[in-house]
Formats: structure tokens, C-alpha cells, sequence
């Protein structure tokens, strides 16, 4: 009976969000209170129920109820309480609840927190997030619903795929979807501002903050994804340019664009209309990562749900999601009254080239994404990209932005000194210019590129550092003034510093993997191999029994000119239930490098494939994203964000203070 | 500057970035080694494409027919799409063979057809769980009538 209760939820939520997304707007249009006030109850209760659903599904998780069809094709009994839990949105059902449950946290959150706003744009926001709610929990109601049950009952369920039984994987969706989510903020303020016709700051202040954390958390969920590869399947890799990859990356790089857009509405009231096209873009490409995820119409191993009608459905609503918006923008937006005017070499001409370079990123990576259904559509075959597509066409794109990035903040808005900036910036120049040296001393000349991509990744981190120094004059006045200034630096400014010494170590971190060392042999226990300098020494192979799977154990013992650096195990496990061979790789990491040895098949005469990487750098990737994502965080802590502040004379000190 | 000058440098930058990635993308998409055409055995047989043209080939891995070079760097099967048979050649120096590459099971590969018609593979791709069929996989082995219903195909997964 409990699962009927969470149907019913379910539906009850549909009928509140229909209510949402029209009893808003008819009160904004027509200045009936009462009715614009229906959007802030709707919007919590919404999330009540949806929350109710969710609950409901994660409890017949966690008690087994294979009557329920889901639960048995996707759980198991003996499976460990934690991914059973986390099993809840490992299959395309529960994902779908759970994008409804973080969307309607959103909706929820802007009704509690959105009261300082004006009660015509709040109204008007709830009434797109309703939209969206009732569009998606109409597709999980009719095409997708978790709550179907199974008569009769199996006795135990199919298990899950062994692959999704890993915590990193585990936790790495709600974060995508608290990011793909998130931007729908944006999207429903840039709608609502079309339909007001009306754009301030105060809209931009509103939007700034909710764009951080949904690109924050897009960070994070992309990162996660990014390491889960990277040490769960075996091969070092960490980005493949998959399709499901670039589903998630594509929202992250306009994302990205919109973040620094907005702040040029909100400081300068310029650029108005094209923020809110990149709010309308961002949360289009988050909706077509689901379609691509969710649909399946792209080859590709993350597609775990593929049903024609599921992609209809998507399909239809990505055209009304995304057309009709663009319709309204194109419609309304010739008449927003254009903002503060500004010189080509000036803060806002260096973010407008942010902005470019992400969208025709962004458009790069569209099209190697998107080109083979195209090709298919038009009857011109079935081909895949490659990753070199994305080498020859992302890549150099993308470095005209990095070597931009130091500079961008040390122009003055409205009219900057390109020449004064590049003086401030000789530090950053001489330190890319001593490691380019310094590598290129000890690197073969074929590592040319990646020398250059160590260089940048220098340029961008000690220009970041620069900027910090010039803003708290390091050097040029006593200490103890640094200090004070350092202390009354807005945290908006520490973020900035932060995020974009991230970007330094993830380049570096990805320009280092050009040295990556491998080798393959088949061991026997008492064997060693020899890589760049460490002796990995295979000491034996035994069976052990885990919870739910049974495992080939192998011990290494890893040592550097005789030191000890690690005992490591890496496995080759059996899944009990499907009967799926998995590998554990066994990862040593000090920051700087990483070892990592995987277990391979037995030869069947006592030998074993053994494939042993040596890493520099690769863990800075994943500790780049998780600084640039700190960054957001800080950035989001600044007082400025902090609801119902009295914002207009702390937007006064803040300017003050040269931010 | 006045907004229209400024507008106009704008929309020209805009313009030679767009068109700057234009010829990029234009440029990867006709360079051999971005792209992978797909092709079941049937199409090599049949059709066989020049040489330096990347394949996607797609099938069923032959029973019986997996064998591991002794040094263990190379993996020999066959794909089957059960009319036409191509021998592949896995250097595993690629990557390691895929925990669910069994016989029997559908499998890509993607590489060059080689001398002497032997499939050069440098990826190799399996099912990543028991449910899930490549959809072209999936679709060629209907096409070509060895659909055996054994593995559903993911388009009809149930929901």
C-alpha cells in the first residue's frame, strides 16, 4: 500500500504544478495577489509531495519489495543498504524522480527565500518552474512510472548493474542533477523577464547566486563522473568525449558563460539581452543531456534506459521548451533599453570574449556530439567521433580563453590599459617561461604541446595570484596593510581568485598526462615490473568472498629504490547475482603522481594480465575542479547574495572596493 | 566609441570566432581519424572501404573463435553478423579488454580493415550489461535476419 501512496503523490504533485504554472501568471497579469500567492504554496507543497514519492520509492528500496518492478529489475537483497539507497536513482525511473524532486526543491526554495523579490517577477518565475515540473512529472507518469507493480512478486530481484555498485558513481548524479536542475533558476527568471519585458540589476543580483550553485554543483557532478571513469574502468582514462559526457559538459561551458555575463548586468547593466539567451541556452542544454542520457539515441555505455516513446515525449518537450522561449526572446528582446557603454579593451569586452569563446566552444562540441544523429537523420549513415575531432577543434579554441583568463580581471570596466595589465602580469609571464624551460630540459621535444600546456597552466595560476597581490598591494605597502586589505577583500573576489587558480591546476593536471607511463606484461606471483622508477613486485593472487560478489585478490608490493611505497590489492570480482566480471583497480596517490595497477584475466596457467600506469599530475584535475568549484562556493558566501539584505547600499561599498 | 561601432566590433569578433570554429569542425570532420563509419561484416564483405577509413564494425563475437596471443598483447576473435564473418585483431596496448567481452555476446570495435582483410581493432567496446545491445548492433543483426531474440535489443527493453 505504501507504494500506491507515493503514486498518488506523485500525481497529486502533477495536478499542483498544473496549478503552478497558470494561477501565477493570470494573477501577475492581472496584479491579483491572492493568485501570484498560489505560486510560492503550490511550489512548497509540490515539493512535499514529490519528496513524499521519493521517500516512499527509497523505503521499497530499502525493504526489498520486489512487487514493485523497478525494485526487481534494478535491486537485490543481499545487495549492501548503501546501493540500495543509492540504487534508488541507479536506473532511469528513479533518476527521473529524483530530477522532479531536485526541481521542485528549487521551485520550494525560491518561494521561501524570493519574498523579498518583486510579487509579480517571483509569481512569474514560480509559473515557468511549474511548467517545467508538470512536464516532467507527466513523463514519469506516463512513460516512466517507478511505482508499477509486479503481480506476481519475484522472489528476489535481477540486481544491479556491478559497474553502478560504487560510490563514486553512486553520488555522482544527484550532483549533475542539482547543476542541470539548477540553471532552470536562471531559465525561469530570463522567461519571466521576457514576459515582464523588464530586466535591472536586481534581477541580475537574483540570478547571480542560483547560477553559482547549480554551477558548482555541475562542477562537482562532472568531476566525480570524470574520477568514477577514471578508476573504475580500468584503463587511466578520464575523459573519453562520450556523448553522456558531453550532455554534461555542454550546459557546464554556457553555464560558465552566464556566470560572468551576469556579472556585467549586475555591475554595468550591459549585456542584458544576451544573459538572458545564454539562461535560455544553458538550462536547452541541460534538458538535451537528459534527452541524450535518457533517450538513449546516441550510442553510448551511460544510455541505461532506450525506449522510443520515452524520446518523444523528450523531444516534444525540448521543442516547446526551448522554442517557445526563444520565440518570447525573440519577440521581446529588440526592446530592452541597452545599458552602460564601454570601450573594446575593458572588463566587459574581456568578458564578452569569455562569453564567445565558451559559445563556440560550446558549439564544437555540439556538433561532435550531436553530428552522427544528424548524418543518420539525413540518411548519410552511421558513424561515430572520435576524440580527435574534439582535440583538433575544442582544444584550440579553448586555449585562446585560458590565455586570456589572467587578464580579463585586471582590466577596469568600462575602459581598461591592456598595456599596464600585461606589466602586472610579468611574474606570471616568467614563471610560464621557467617551467617551459625547466620541461623542455628534461622533456623529449615530441612533448612540445604538453610543455606549452604546463606553461599556460602557470601563466593562468600566477597571473590569478597577481591579481590578488596588485589588489592588496603585496609588496608595495607594509605587511600589516596587506593584511587588512586582504582581510576586507569581498569574498566575490576571493571566489573569482579561487575558481580560476582551479582552472591553473586542472590544465596542468591535464597537460601532464602526456607523460603518462604503462606497461602490460602477464605476472607470475614473485615477479616484478620496473616503471619509471618504481619495482612493483606481484607477491600473490587469492581468492575472498565479498558481500555480494566473489573476488581474485592480488597483493603488490611497490617500492622505489628500495623504499616501500604502498601495498596495493587490486581485484577482479565476480557479482554473485549477474554473474559479471568487474575490476577494482588499486590506486597509490601522493597528489603529485598516481600509481594504479590493475588486475587483469588469469592466463589459466598461473599467470595474470597486469596493466600498471604511472600518472604525474592526474590527480590536480580532479583537486582543479574541486577548487574552481570552492571558489563558486565562496564566491556565494559573500554578503552581497545574502537574502533580504538591504542590497542597494551594500552594492555601493562593494564598487568602492573595486570589485 | 560610440554603441553602434562598439556593437559592430562585437558582432565582427563573434563572426570570425564562429567562422574560426567552422573551419575547425569542417576540417576534423574530413580528417580520417575523427570519424568512424559504421559497418556490420556484411558491408566489409560486400563493400569493402578504403583502407584508411576508420570502421565502426559491430556484430556478434564468433563462439569459439577468441584467441589470446601468448605474450597476452593481442586478442584474435571473429564478428559474425551471421552471414559474413571478419577476423578482427585487438591490440590490447589500447586498453584491456572489456570485463563482458564474451563470445557469443555483440561487441564493437572500431579500427581499420587491414591487409589480407583482417580487422585492425585499436577500440573495443562490449555490452556493458546484460541488457544493454548496441542499438546499430542491435539493428544490423535484424537487418541481416540473425536476430535470435536471445538478448532483447535495448529499444525494447521493457520500461
Amino acid at each position: 500500500m505504501i507504494a500506491e501512496l507515493g503514486h498518488f503523490s506523485l500525481a497529486l504533485a502533477l495536478m499542483l504544478a498544473l496549478v503552478q504554472s497558470v494561477a501565477p501568471l493570470v494573477g501577475a497579469a492581472r496584479g491579483n495577489l491572492g493568485l501570484m500567492a498560489l505560486g510560492g504554496a503550490t511550489a512548497i507543497a509540490q515539493f512535499a509531495l514529490v519528496a513524499l514519492a521519493f521517500a516512499v520509492l527509497a523505503h521499497a528500496y530499502v525493504i526489498s519489495d520486489f512487487s514493485l518492478a523497478t525494485v526487481a529489475e534494478n535491486s537485490h537483497s543481499t545487495k549492501p543498504l548503501l546501493y540500495k539507497i543509492t540504487g534508488v536513482w541507479g536506473n532511469h525511473e528513479g533518476s527521473m524522480v529524483l530530477w522532479v524532486l531536485i526541481l521542485s526543491l528549487f521551485g520550494a526554495a525560491v518561494a521561501w527565500f524570493g519574498t523579498s523579490l518583486p510579487p509579480d517577477l517571483r509569481a512569474r518565475v514560480l509559473a515557468v518552474q511549474g511548467m517545467i515540473g508538470a512536464a516532467f512529472l507527466a513523463f514519469i507518469l506516463f512513460t516512466s512510472n517507478p511505482f508499477l507493480r509486479l503481480s506476481p512478486a519475484p522472489l528476489d530481484g535481477q540486481g544491479m548493474n556491478p559497474v553502478l555498485q560504487d560510490i563514486g558513481l553512486a553520488i555522482h548524479p544527484p550532483f549533475l542533477y542539482l547543476g542541470y536542475v539548477g540553471f532552470s533558476v536562471a531559465f525561469a527568471f530570463a522567461v519571466a523577464a521576457l514576459i515582464e519585458g523588464r530586466v535591472d540589476a536586481a534581477w541580475a543580483r537574483w540570478v547571480r547566486p542560483w547560477t553559482l550553485a547549480a554551477w558548482c554543483a555541475l562542477t562537482i557532478g562532472i568531476a566525480l563522473g570524470s574520477w568514477w571513469a577514471y578508476y573504475t574502468l580500468g584503463w587511466g582514462g578520464w575523459w573519453y568525449w562520450d556523448p553522456v559526457e558531453n550532455a554534461s559538459f555542454m550546459p557546464w561551458l554556457v553555464g560558465t558563460a552566464l556566470l560572468h555575463s551576469a556579472i556585467v548586468v549586475e555591475k554595468r547593466d550591459a549585456l542584458k539581452t544576451w544573459t538572458i539567451l545564454l539562461a535560455i541556452l544553458t538550462f536547452a542544454l541541460s534538458l538535451i543531456g537528459t534527452f541524450l542520457v535518457r533517450s538513449g539515441v546516441l550510442v553510448s555505455v551511460h544510455a541505461f534506459a532506450v525506449d522510443p516513446a520515452r524520446g518523444a515525449f523528450i523531444l516534444v518537450l525540448l521543442a516547446v521548451a526551448i522554442g517557445g522561449p526563444l520565440i518570447l526572446y525573440a519577440i521581446r528582446a529588440p526592446s530592452f533599453q541597452g545599458g552602460g557603454l564601454f570601450a573594446p579593451i575593458s572588463r566587459e569586452g574581456a568578458l564578452i570574449l569569455n562569453n564567445l569563446v565558451l559559445t563556440v566552444c560550446t558549439f564544437t562540441v555540439f556538433v561532435g556530439t550531436l553530428w552522427p544523429l544528424f548524418l543518420d537523420a539525413m540518411g548519410g549513415g552511421k558513424i561515430s567521433v572520435g576524440y580527435p575531432f574534439f582535440d583538433w577543434t575544442f582544444v584550440p579554441l579553448s586555449v585562446l580563453l585560458l590565455v586570456a583568463v589572467p587578464l580579463g580581471p585586471l582590466l577596469g570596466w568600462k575602459r581598461g590599459d591592456l598595456l599596464a595589465a600585461l606589466q602586472r602580469l610579468m611574474v606570471a609571464a616568467g614563471a610560464a617561461l621557467v617551467v617551459a624551460v625547466a620541461v623542455a630540459a628534461i622533456a623529449s621535444p615530441a612533448h612540445a604541446l604538453a610543455t606549452a600546456g604546463l606553461a599556460l597552466a602557470a601563466w593562468i595560476g600566477f597571473g590569478d595570484l597577481s591579481e590578488w597581490a596588485e589588489r592588496v598591494q603585496l609588496l608595495r605597502v607594509p605587511l600589516r596593510t596587506s593584511l587588512a586589505r586582504a582581510r576586507h577583500l569581498p569574498r566575490g573576489a576571493y571566489g573569482m581568485t579561487l575558481a580560476h587558480l582551479g582552472v591553473a591546476i586542472t590544465v596542468a593536471g591535464i597537460a601532464a598526462s602526456a607523460w603518462d607511463q604503462e606497461r602490460i606484461e602477464i605476472m607470475h606471483p614473485g615477479e616484478s615490473l620496473a616503471i619509471s622508477g618504481y619495482a612493483a613486485r606481484l607477491d600473490k593472487v587469492e581468492p575472498i568472498q565479498g558481500p555480494n560478489y566473489t573476488a581474485d585478490r592480488a597483493t603488490f608490493t611497490v617500492t622505489r629504490e628500495g623504499a616501500l611505497v604502498a601495498t596495493m590489492r587490486p581485484e577482479r570480482r565476480l557479482f554473485t547475482v549477474q554473474r559479471v566480471p568487474t575490476t577494482f583497480t588499486a590506486i597509490h596517490s601522493d597528489l603529485l603522481s598516481d600509481f594504479y595497477v590493475v588486475l587483469g584475466e588469469s592466463d589459466g596457467k598461473g599467470g595474470w594480465t597486469v596493466r600498471i600506469y604511472e600518472k604525474p599530475l592526474v590527480p590536480w584535475i580532479w583537486l582543479g575542479c574541486g577548487v574552481m568549484a570552492l571558489g563558486g562556493m565562496v564566491s556565494l558566501s559573500d554578503r552581497r547574495w545574502r537574502v533580504g539584505a538591504a542590497v542597494r547600499s551594500r552594492r555601493a561599498t562593494a564598487a568602492a572596493a573595486g570589485d | 566609441m560610440k554603441r553602434k561601432h562598439r556593437r559592430l566590433l562585437a558582432v565582427s569578433v563573434a563572426l570570425g570566432l564562429f567562422a574560426l570554429a567552422t573551419a575547425l569542425v569542417l576540417n576534423a570532420l574530413n580528417s580520417s581519424g575523427a570519424l568512424a563509419f559504421f559497418a556490420t561484416p556484411t558491408d566489409l564483405e560486400q563493400k569493402p572501404p578504403p583502407p584508411e577509413r576508420r570502421i565502426r564494425l559491430g556484430g556478434l563475437v564468433e563462439t569459439g573463435s577468441v584467441k589470446r596471443a601468448a605474450d597476452g598483447r593481442s586478442l584474435d576473435f571473429r564478428i559474425t553478423d551471421g552471414k559474413s564473418t571478419v577476423p578482427v585483431t585487438y591490440d590490447i596496448a589500447n586498453g584491456p579488454v572489456p570485463d563482458l567481452f564474451r563470445e557469443g555476446q555483440g561487441v564493437v570495435v572500431e579500427g581499420k580493415l587491414g591487409s589480407g582483410g583482417i580487422f585492425r581493432a585499436d577500440t573495443l567496446l562490449a555490452k556493458h550489461d546484460e541488457r544493454y545491445m548496441p542499438p546499430e548492433v542491435a539493428e544490423a543483426l535484424k537487418r541481416s535476419g540473425h536476430w535470435q531474440g536471445e538478448h532483447p535489443p535495448a529499444t525494447e527493453a521493457k520500461p
